[in-house]
């Protein structure tokens, strides 16, 4: 007898599809209904991904047959330490952004808040299929999903949009392209295609150069998914152009998400043994480390605010490959294997998208985009712009928010593997980013219009509530997850990820 | 062994201005309201601070450890005598620039003033945590809030001279912070643990010479704070900030942070006798020399009075890293009961800086003219201060020096007392200049009515006193009475405030029985 919480995995999937159906049919015959809909389903998933977190943490992994088929031949959900922690972190961050749309979307896509909701419940479903799926077709599906409705809802502002959403269109197909090959090459040598059994077939196979291949078609396709570096290009005006709350959700989590389905090919399907045949994780924690350098510096030359958010996202990817490359040489507890990976996934969640909301509440008031036109919004906007300062110095890493502890998790793992460029790049990055959101920090605080007294009052203009509480929720999370990593008290649920993989660690 | 007591008295230190920020913020709409908090939060600080002396004098520690890091980070306070001489200096200047800001900023009408507070607060809870710190990265957490609560104070003007000194200070700041968190993760990776002990935690571990050179510049780097040569320019331009802030900045918070840091790291880091097999105290003691007196020759050229106190700060805060350089007990006494001392003499300086600008307007030193005449309280207790900057007695500077002087001759290098002579020597250099312009100038009979006069309308053609023309000046003399009294006792009485008992128990801890 299954207990209800197994049930789970396969219902977070399909009630947010039925829930797009619903939304699209109710949304025909009363526009209001669109918005309540979705907060409804997302909360219910919310909750449902923390009962799966609970009983995967306190029994076991949760495997699920979709319709009784047995594992090779059906197609099963598991969800294990990594997934159930990064379905939480996504719906999470799903639900304070629909939150946060009901006012903005009410305000910047009037026509369209039905499908904006329809296909903002489609681009869930497909996120929470990659994370809880355990066949490797059914990931590809899912990612399909992802990206079809993530174009639509980056293209639905129109006009420039439209190219950013068709570049993205493009690239995300091509990524998409290779992830099917990569699955392609494997069935054609083993025969199958769910994750845990290709991971039996293969070891007798590691050396074959089909399975290579399949490897290599995995990490170009997932890379240009997670926009890592030289891959970026489509990231910043898909970014940049999107509905916030959709660059929210795109920086936060879609392309983290990628980043997990990486993590699930690289040690759930090929295995820590393959990884350690070649040296392909020492190139890409230099990829990444480039990344991380050449993202700042670009944010850097941008003026507008969203596109240097986009920038710095790409750097932050890099940061997370960074760790994951480092996953496999790092073995000393709490920093060990994939710690500080899948812990900056939730930090970069948390402040990426407390920033991204931000920069939607300054086009929100003032249609601002430009960071030299946000002079005298720190009294303008109290609330948000103490947010962004919070979410900001933590992206500096400044002590004790979240960007500190990833940062520190990962200079350690570094210093253990004696790549001391790393630690000298982590530290010129934080530098980077200090000259960043400096300057948007001065700007919104310091700089007085000209013309004008700094004694002289200027009106509060904050935006409503429920834009409001979702920032400064994630904004006050910064600091309080921050303490929280410090304090140890999640390190257990990724550590149990370690073991998982089989990558040593262990208090 | 130690005595090791728990207590949750440091804890309660760092709530004072925890909450007092907080209550700051919302009674910001209330000025007196506000303030009251601030003169509460810090009164209450400085009395459990104190209360932690008797313990510490017993040879006691009090640690509060609230929770594990990494294995063998906690996060958690570990208070020790040198610590706590720290976090005296701090908490007690803090209840007297509270006051002068009172007036300071009333009386200039100053915009901003919640804000002002409120950064003031948190760059005091930053000091103090650093100076009740048990280890690296517990100090590294609140040096860093140390660094980001002072931008505000040091951009407050808003104007474009402001801003850039804001920019150059964080610049400035955060490079040395990120250079710290490389060398304390560098620790942790070579020793395991980051807390300090007397004697060092380097000591016996496996790496190699080159590999401790390195690190301790990393240190000292990363320690940029104490704003020694060639790292020094963020100080004199963050001179445009208000005085109070410039009292916080050079007496009491930052620049002490990063001295301090350089103490933790050669005493308690490194240890004295790896110090010495590595030959780094010669090699720090050297480079403190330079700036001791490359400092003390910039200061000369400068008119505005602030930029020279600043160039004298730089110049002063070489002294103490000198005097640890020496790695003799009597040098490393003097650099430790410096920290106070010069905390009192230099607050009086810039105290007086600052009074002079709000009751006559004046920034430079060659408009001074006669001052000394026009407000006699505050050239007196600025002349107390400069005379205890140069090492006469009986002012405090004159014992620190003293045990300087001693701890020189005590490491055996009779180069280094004469470079510390010539150090004080040119002190009188630049103080001298100011004080003959002060009493001994005539001022011109017709001097222009500048703006900042106007606004205060307390402009005097006569040389009468102006000090105290406004009940608001009380707010700025009385402050300015009480540093420069407390320094000339300081010198008669060096165990005021157990200064002295808590640096020889530091002294004791470090080289054990002397």
């Amino acid at each position: 007898m299954l207990s209800v919480v197994e049930h789970f995995p396969v219902l977070v999937v399909v009630v947010s599809l039925l829930s797009a159906i619903t939304i699209f049919i109710a949304g025909w015959i009363n526009r209001k209904t669109a918005c309540y809909i979705s907060i409804a389903t997302l909360l219910g998933q919310f909750i449902a991904s923390l009962f799966i977190l609970h009983h995967v943490m306190s029994i076991g992994p949760i495997h699920y047959r979709l319709g009784g088929w047995v594992p090779p031949w059906g197609i099963e959900y598991v969800m294990d330490a990594l997934n159930a922690y990064v379905l939480v972190v996504l719906l999470f961050l799903g639900l304070v952004c629909v939150i946060y749309s009901k006012r903005n979307i009410e305000h910047e896509l009037p026509q369209k808040v039905v499908s904006f909701y329809t296909i903002y419940q489609l681009l869930i479903t497909g996120l929470c299929g990659i994370t809880v799926t355990g066949d490797i077709f059914n990931m590809y599906v899912f990612i399909e999903i992802t990206c079809l409705s993530a174009y639509a809802l980056i293209a639905s502002r129109g006009k420039i949009a439209l190219k950013a959403g068709f570049t993205y269109l493009v690239l995300g197909s091509i990524g998409a392209c290779f992830f099917l090959l990569g699955i392609g090459f494997l069935y054609s040598v083993t025969g199958s295609l769910n994750i845990h059994d290709l991971s039996l077939l293969l070891p007798p196979l590691y050396g074959n150069r089909v399975v290579l291949a399949a490897f290599v078609f995995f990490i170009v396709g997932l890379s240009i998914k997670m926009a890592l570096f030289p891959l970026h290009t489509w990231l910043p005006d898909a970014h940049a152009f999107a509905p916030s709350e959709v660059s929210a959700m795109l920086s936060g989590i879609i392309i983290e998400v990628s980043t997990y389905a990486f993590i699930r090919v690289a040690f759930s399907v090929f295995t820590v043994n393959f990884i350690k045949l070649l040296p392909v994780f020492e190139i890409i924690s230099w990829v990444a480390a480039i990344a991380i350098v050449v993202g700042s510096i670009l944010a850097i030359t941008q003026s507008n605010l969203k596109r240097m958010l986009a920038y710095s996202s790409v750097a932050n990817m890099g940061y997370i490959m960074l760790a994951v490359g480092l996953s496999t040489s790092a073995t000393r507890y709490p920093w060990s294997g994939l710690t500080p990976a899948s812990m900056h996934i939730l930090n970069h969640a948390l402040m990426k998208g407390c920033l991204f909301l931000v920069a939607g509440a300054f086009i929100y008031k003032g249609n601002l985009w430009e960071i030299k036109d946000f002079q005298g919004l720190g009294r303008r906007m109290p609330y948000t712009c103490a947010a962004f300062v919070i979410a900001a110095i933590s992206m500096i890493g400044m002590p004790p928010s979240v960007g500190f502890v990833s940062k520190l998790y990962i200079i350690l793992a570094s210093l253990e593997a004696k790549q001391f460029v790393f630690v000298a790049v982590l530290l010129l990055s934080s530098l980077l980013n200090l000259v960043y959101f400096w300057r948007v920090i001065e700007t919104m605080y310091m700089k007085v219009e000209e013309g004008t007294e700094h004694t002289s009052h200027v009106p509060r203009d904050e935006i409503p509530l429920s834009m409001l509480i979702p920032v400064l929720t994630l904004s006050s999370l910064c600091i309080l997850m921050g303490i929280l990593w410090l304090t140890k008290i999640p390190i257990p649920i990724l550590n149990r990820v370690n073991v998982l993989f089989g990558l040593v660690g262990g208090p | 062994m130690i005595d090791i007591t728990e207590s949750i008295q440091p804890l309660l230190a760092l709530l004072c201005p925890a909450l007092g920020s907080t209550l700051i913020l919302i009674f910001g709409k209330r000025p007196n309201v506000r303030e009251a908090w601030t003169l509460l939060a810090s009164c209450f600080q400085f009395l459990i601070v104190l209360s932690m002396v008797p313990t510490i004098l017993d040879g006691k520690r009090l640690v509060c450890y609230l929770f594990t890091m990494f294995p063998g980070i906690d996060f958690g306070f570990h208070v020790d005598a040198f610590g706590l001489l720290f976090a005296l200096t701090a908490s007690s200047l803090w209840i007297l620039v509270s006051i002068y800001s009172i007036g300071y900023m009333r009386a200039l009408k100053e915009h901003a003033q919640t804000r002002f507070y409120f950064c003031f607060a948190l760059a005091i809870l930053g000091a103090v945590g650093v100076a009740l710190s048990g280890n690296l990265v517990t100090m590294y957490i609140f040096y860093e809030i140390l660094t980001v609560s002072t931008y505000p104070l040091v951009a407050h003007e808003q104007s474009p001279e402001a801003l850039f000194a804001g920019r150059k200070y964080l610049a400035y700041l955060l490079t040395g912070g990120t250079f710290l968190l490389g060398a304390i993760a560098l620790t942790y990776s070579i020793a395991g643990t980051t807390d300090f002990r007397p004697g060092g935690i380097l000591t016996g571990t496996m790496a190699s010479r080159s590999m401790f050179l390195i690190l301790f510049v990393l240190f000292v780097i990363g320690f940029m704070k104490a704003a020694y040569m060639p790292f020094h320019s963020w100080l004199p331009t963050a001179m445009v900030a208000p005085t109070p802030v410039s009292a916080l900045l050079h007496a009491v918070a930052v620049v002490k942070a990063g001295v301090f840091g350089i103490v933790r790291t050669v005493g308690y880091i490194y240890g004295i006798d790896l110090m010495r097999d590595l030959g780094l105290g010669v090699m720090l003691t050297s480079f403190a020399a330079l700036t001791m007196i490359g400092a003390s020759l910039f200061a000369v050229a400068q008119d505005n009075l602030k930029k020279r106190l600043a160039y004298s700060t730089i110049s002063q805060l070489s002294f103490i890293i000198f005097g640890v350089a020496l790695l003799s007990p009597m040098g490393v006494m003097g650099a430790m009961i410096y920290i106070p001392f010069h905390g009192f003499m230099k607050i009086t300086l810039f105290l007086c800086a600052g009074a002079i600008l709000v009751a006559s307007g004046k920034k430079n030193i060659s408009e001074m003219a006669g001052i000394g005449r026009a407000m006699p309280v505050t050239m007196l207790a600025f002349t107390v201060g400069a005379l205890g900057m140069c090492g006469v007695p009986p002012v405090a500077g004159f014992i620190s020096k003293w045990f300087l002087a001693i701890g020189a001759v005590q490491s055996g290098q009779i180069v280094f007392l004469a470079l510390l002579l010539i150090a004080s020597l040119l002190d009188v250099v630049y103080f001298y200049p100011i004080i003959r312009t002060a009493f001994f100038e005539k001022m011109p009979k017709d001097e222009v009515l500048n703006e900042r006069e106007a606004k205060v309308e307390l402009f005097s053609k006569k040389p009468k006193v102006v000090e105290t023309r406004h009940p608001l000046y009380y707010f700025i003399l009385i402050p300015i009475i009480i540093t420069a009294t407390i320094s000339i006792l300081f010198c008669l009485f060096p165990n005021m405030f157990h200064i002295y008992g808590l640096a020889q128990v530091a002294i004791r801890d470090l080289f054990g029985g002397w």
